[in-house]
Order: C-alpha cells, then structure tokens, then sequence
C-alpha cells in the first residue's frame, strides 16, 4: 500500500511564510490536481516535497508510504518512490540522457547489482517511441538546448523510467503547444494505475481535459481553501480566482 | 584470513590504488643533494660517453645558475629541498625483455598498476621504469620488424648514438627553464623511440613512469622521432605513493615529426599530491606534419606544465587538448605554447580544468605568430569548472600575433556546477557526489572521448575517485 499524506504543513523561504498550515491525502491510485492563482505556494509545495534547500519548513510533515520525507535527503525521497516533474528543468551539460537515467536506474539497484544495458536502452526506446520522441535524444546532453516542450516530454519519458509511487507535476503544461500536451497527458495517463498517485499542479484548466483528476483542491495564500470534485476546475475557469477568495 | 583472489580484487576498487611501495636494495644510490660528484656517480654507473658527461656537468652550472621562476610561478616551488632529494636509485640490473625475469617487487607494483595485463590486451611495446631506471622494456615482434626502435634513453646514446645525438636537447635546449636544465644535469630513464619513414605504428606504444622511493627524483627524459610520412601514438602513465615529505619528477620530452609525420603524446598522470611535477614537454614540427598533445594532468602538490609546438615547416599543425583536476591543496598550473615558424601552420589548443575544495587550477597560454609569416591559425578555447566557494581558477593566455594575414580565435570561459544542476540530479536519485561527478565527466566528456578507449574509461574512474570526496 502507498500513501502520502500532507500534514498541516508550514514553509517559508527567507523567512517570508509561503506555506501556512496545508492538509492534504492523496490515497493510492488517485490523480489530485491543484490549481491556484500565482503566488498561492503550488510550486513551493512541490521544492518542499522534494526538498529543496532554499525553502525552510516550520511545521508539519509530509509521510510517503507512512514515512516522513522530511527527516530525508533529497535523493532518498527521490529512491522512495517520490518523482517531481520541474517546471523548470535544469540543463546537464555533457551528460547524456541515456547516461543520466542509467545513473538513477543504478542508484536504485543494491550495492554489486548491474543494469543490463541491452534491456535498458529497449525500455527507453520503447517509451520513446510512446511519447513520440525522436531516438536520437537518448546521446543529447540532459535537457541541453532542448525546447519548452521536449523538455516537458523529457521529465515524462524520466518518470516512466524511474517509475516512482507518487509523481508531483510542477506546471507541466507551461510552454506547451497543444499537441505537446496532448502527447504528455498520454504519457501521464499510461502511468495511471491503481498503485501510483498523482499531484498535478497547474494554473490552467486546460491540462485538466487531457489528464482527469479525480479531485481538485484550490490553494490560496499557503492553504487549501475548497477541495471539490473535476468540474471545479471547470468552475474556476468560468469564474476566475476571485470568485473563491471573495467567498472566502 | 583473506585469500589472494580477495586481496586483487579489494586492491581495485581502493581509492588509493597507486599509494603503495616495496622496499628495495638499491644497488646503485647517488646519495642525497646535487653537485658534480653525483654527476660523475650518475655518469660512472651508466657507463656514458665523455661527450655525456659533459653535456650534464654544463647543464648543472646552468640549473645553479638560473633562478626560480617564482616571480610568475607559484611560491611553493621555495618548498623544493634539493639538498634531501635522491638524484638517482636502481637496482642495478638491465630492462628486461619479459616480465618473468622483472625483479619480484619491481614486477608486483606493475602488476598492481595493470601494466602487463593493458600491454596484452592493446599495446605495440610498453616501458615501465621503476625509480630511475626501467625495468622492463620490450615491444612486439610486428613492431620491431618494421624498424622502429623503441628503448630507455641510456640505451638509445650508446645504440643509436647517430640518431639521438642529432635531436638530443635540439628542441628543449638545456637552458630553456630551470627544470629542463635540472634534468639535462641528472637525466634518466624515459623512451627513445624512432619510426622509420612511412611506418605507421597501428597500435600505441607505452611507458609507465613510478616513483617507489621516498625523498626522491625522477627525471626521465625522453626523445621520439617520426620520421617522414610515418604515424606513432604514445602514452605515459604516471603515479607514486603517498609519502610524508616531498618528491620530484622533472621530466622532458622532445619530439620531432619530420615532414608528413603525425605523433600523438598522450599522457594520463595520476600522481600522489607530495610529488612537484614540474615537466618541459615539446613537440618540433616539420613541413605537413603534426603534433598533438593530449594531456591529462590529476593529483600532485604542483604541476607546471605547458606542451609545446613549433610549427616549423609550411602547412605543420600543432594542438594541446588538456583536462586539469585540482583537488584540496593541489596547484594545476599547466597550459600549451604554440610557436609558429613557418607559413599556413595552424594550432589549437583546447584546455578544461577542474578546480574542487581549495584546489587551484591556472591556464597559461603562449601563441606566437611573427610578421613576416602568412596565413597562420589559432585557435584557443579554455573552460574552467569551479565546484566549491574556495576553489580558484587563473587564465593568463598571451597571443603575440603580428601582421595581418592569420586568424586567431580566443574563448575561455568560467562556470560553476549550479545547485539547480545538483538539486535536480539529486531528485532523481543519485546522491550529490554521484551528482558532482556526473557533472564534472559531463564538462570534460568532449576531451575524454580524444583518450583512447581502455584510457577514457580509467580517466572517469579517476574523475570519480577524485570527487567522492568533494562534497558534504
């Protein structure tokens, strides 16, 4: 059984409070997605999940599977199954995609275990070949010169790669085309199962028509103010953010 | 109790691998310090020429002569005790022709360093000088039928005297620095190697340089000629063990391409960081010919070192393709020159070095191109990767061009693995040192894949070892 569970959560970044007190439980199998105005703390809950060094938290916790992420180092919650998909994805000069995920494919075998390169690289071609990417990207340096979006479908084909518990999607569909996002969602979509939850973070409803949650929380000034099924996401995109705050 | 097997396979994976010595008898010992005696000690037990002796005696008076060259170079040259060093240990027997014959220490510390094993597997001939002698040297039958000589120094002056005296401090005058004339004066050991016209040596040959002694100097010197439309890849590996105090390697190398000829020096050190390598390499290129440099320069306490090329008849190419790593409390302070003496010659240079912890990296650059000449090319690109706060790097590149028929190129850059880099890294699993070395072999992939093969594979566990401890 997997679970995560956001407990009353506080963080703040130079001393400024971004986080105030978030709850939030995301049952096995289940695709949240949250969605808030800029500025609310979406992408600073997902540095702080991840664990970002930037970002101190003051109170609360977060557990994986029961365990608390907090008391772990950054790779470590990355090995116990959590993945985020960055908004921004760092570029790694000189280091090939292939190389890269073999690196983090490594990292999760024991100690004397060794990938088996021929499997390996028919995995990722196969899940090339799933998110349309040309092959040729497994000998590209890490996101190096790459577009918004083969960036985005590079954080996708990783996550299929590492094939985490829970998977934290930081504005995946900034910088996308349509057609871009069309093919992420697949990609996010043939990673649904029962035994693998979501976050899906986004500022826009439109990700939302292609990858369906099952529910959708509101975050505003560090909290969760309204948790409600797919159609708020509809609602909000009528009414804007200032409907919510307002009622408030 | 650990069986055999248990304690090979346990020697590999060390960190440390290269830090280990054997006691030997040295049967012939110069003694501590330098002056004319230990010249004539040097001389005596080699048997040398007159002509020899001399040249060494010259040389001495010239290396007490000049003075350090510390007001541009690193202060930490004062810290050389010439007085302590030991100018010259052997023990007193030939270079063998097969490893069963090697003395059984001698024999075990090359074993240790995969030398006989690399030899099989892709070498045409391998040296392995221990202290200041070698004490194996052979090279396949292929090769030698061809013509090409491949011995150590003393045997290359009282063998092929005709050849060797021709070249001999030809390209690296015994006066050029301090350090060439300190070697010119001790000198021994290194390869002489001559390919005949035409011959294109297929696989590299090899000479493994090990310092065992403590409180001691090697000097080799080597000398390798390509003669005209010929091809040679050489390579030198180096290491030592950790001692307490000090140790010395000077060496110099000339090489002379004759017209057409390609020579490729290739060198991946990996000294122990008490040893001051302080070593004049280069390369004379004649008409068409080309000289290339790939040099990779880990551990040590100071390196300075700047291959050369003078590009001497139309149409000769030089190049210096070097990878730097300056640890904790080590000085990396190498670069290239390059010396056009003849129309339509063109160099590059390409140098990346790493600077962790408090480690220091400087380039130093020297591209001349005269006035009268035409149509002359450089091109210089210097990258600097700093991975901690403290680290430091010092680019001085001096590109003299006069006239207006030749095009120069200068890039350098300084670059920092960011936190983002290691962050997202990190969020994928790996840990921050496989993350910082990960990124270090991303920076240097470029250059590595210049390495043979069997070498790029040894540069990046190099690489690895040295980063394990970088962060935290």
């Amino acid at each position: 059984m997997s679970s995560l569970e956001i407990i009353n959560l506080n963080a703040s970044i130079n001393g400024a409070e971004i986080l105030k007190g978030l709850n939030l439980n995301v049952p096995q199998g289940e695709v949240h997605a949250i969605m808030g105005p800029n500025g609310s703390g979406k992408s600073t809950l997902a540095k702080v999940m991840a664990g970002h060094e930037d970002y101190e938290v003051t109170g609360g916790d977060v557990l994986l599977n029961g365990k608390s992420l907090l008391e772990m180092e950054v790779d470590e919650r990355s090995r116990e199954g959590l993945f985020l998909a960055f908004q921004y994805p760092a570029e790694i000069p000189g280091v090939s995609n292939a190389n890269f995920l073999r690196a983090a494919r490594q990292a999760r075998l024991p100690e004397g275990e060794e990938i088996d390169a021929v499997a390996f690289y028919k995995e990722i071609y196969d899940k090339m070949d799933q998110l349309g990417m040309d092959r040729k990207f497994t000998g590209r340096s890490v996101n190096e010169g790459f577009s918004g979006g083969e960036k985005k479908r590079n954080e996708v084909l990783q996550m299929m790669m590492l094939e985490p518990s829970y998977a934290v999607l930081d504005e995946t569909d900034s910088g996308l085309d349509i057609d871009a996002l069309k093919i992420v969602a697949d990609g996010v979509n043939a990673m649904r199962s029962d035994n693998r939850g979501f976050l899906v973070i986004t500022h826009y409803q439109r990700l939302l028509d292609y990858i369906v949650p099952d529910y959708v929380h509101v975050l505003n000034d560090g909290q969760i103010i309204r948790s409600g099924s797919k159609d708020l996401a509809l609602e909000l995109e009528e009414k804007g953010y200032d409907w919510l705050k307002e009622e408030d | 109790m650990k069986t055999e097997t248990e304690t090979e396979s346990r020697i590999e994976i060390d960190r440390e691998e290269a830090n280990f010595h054997y006691d030997v008898d040295y049967k012939h010992d110069a003694g501590r310090g330098l002056d004319e005696e230990t010249i004539d000690y040097i001389s005596n037990v080699k048997k040398e020429d007159e002509w020899i002796r001399k040249f060494r005696q010259r040389a001495l008076k010239i290396f007490n002569k000049k003075e350090m060259p510390t007001h541009w170079a690193s202060q930490d040259l004062n810290s050389i005790k010439f007085d302590e060093i030991r100018y010259y240990l052997s023990a007193g027997e030939a270079p063998k022709r097969s490893w069963e014959d090697v003395p059984d220490e001698m024999k075990e510390t090359f074993e240790r360093l995969g030398i006989p094993e690399k030899e099989r597997k892709f070498l045409a001939g391998v040296e392995a000088q221990f202290d200041s002698e070698a004490a194996y040297s052979n090279v396949k039958d292929a090769v030698s039928e061809q013509g090409v000589i491949f011995v150590n120094s003393s045997e290359g002056l009282a063998e092929h005297a005709d050849i060797f005296r021709k070249w001999f401090g030809k390209v690296i005058p015994t006066g050029d620095n301090k350090f060439s004339a300190l070697n010119s004066a001790v000198f021994s050991g290194g390869s002489f190697i001559y390919v005949p016209p035409g011959v294109k040596v297929k696989h590299p040959l090899q000479a493994y340089f090990r310092i065992n002694a403590e409180q001691f100097g090697q000097f080799e010197r080597t000398l390798i000629i390509v003669d005209e439309g010929a091809e040679l890849t050489y390579m030198e590996g180096c290491t030592a063990p950790k001692f307490e105090t000090s140790t010395l390697h000077s060496a110099v190398v000339e090489l002379v391409a004759m017209k057409n000829a390609k020579i490729q020096y290739i060198t991946v050190q990996n000294w122990s960081a008490n040893v001051f390598n302080l070593v004049t390499k280069r390369g004379l290129a004649h008409e068409g010919a080309e000289v290339r440099w790939i040099d990779c320069n880990i551990g040590s306490r100071l390196t300075m070192k700047y291959p050369g090329v003078v590009m001497k008849g139309e149409g000769a190419r030089g190049e210096v393709v070097s990878i730097a790593l300056a640890n904790d409390g080590q000085h990396q302070d190498t670069g290239a020159k390059m010396i056009h003496a003849a129309d339509n010659t063109s160099s590059n240079v390409v140098s990346k070095s790493i600077s962790v912890g408090e480690g220091r990296s400087t380039y130093r650059g020297h591209v001349h191109i005269p006035k009268h000449l035409k149509g002359c090319k450089n091109n210089t690109e210097c990258d600097a990767l700093l991975i901690n706060p403290k680290s430091r790097t010092d680019t001085y590149p001096a590109v003299t061009v006069r006239g207006n028929q030749h095009s120069t190129q200068h890039e350098a850059s300084v670059s920092q693995v960011s936190e983002e880099q290691i962050f997202y890294m990190k969020q994928r699993g790996l840990s921050e040192a496989e993350a910082m070395s990960l990124s270090v072999n991303g920076f240097v992939n470029d250059l590595v894949r210049e390495f043979p093969m069997e070498y790029s594979v040894e540069l990046k566990r190099l690489i690895d070892l040295e980063m394990e401890g970088s962060v935290g």
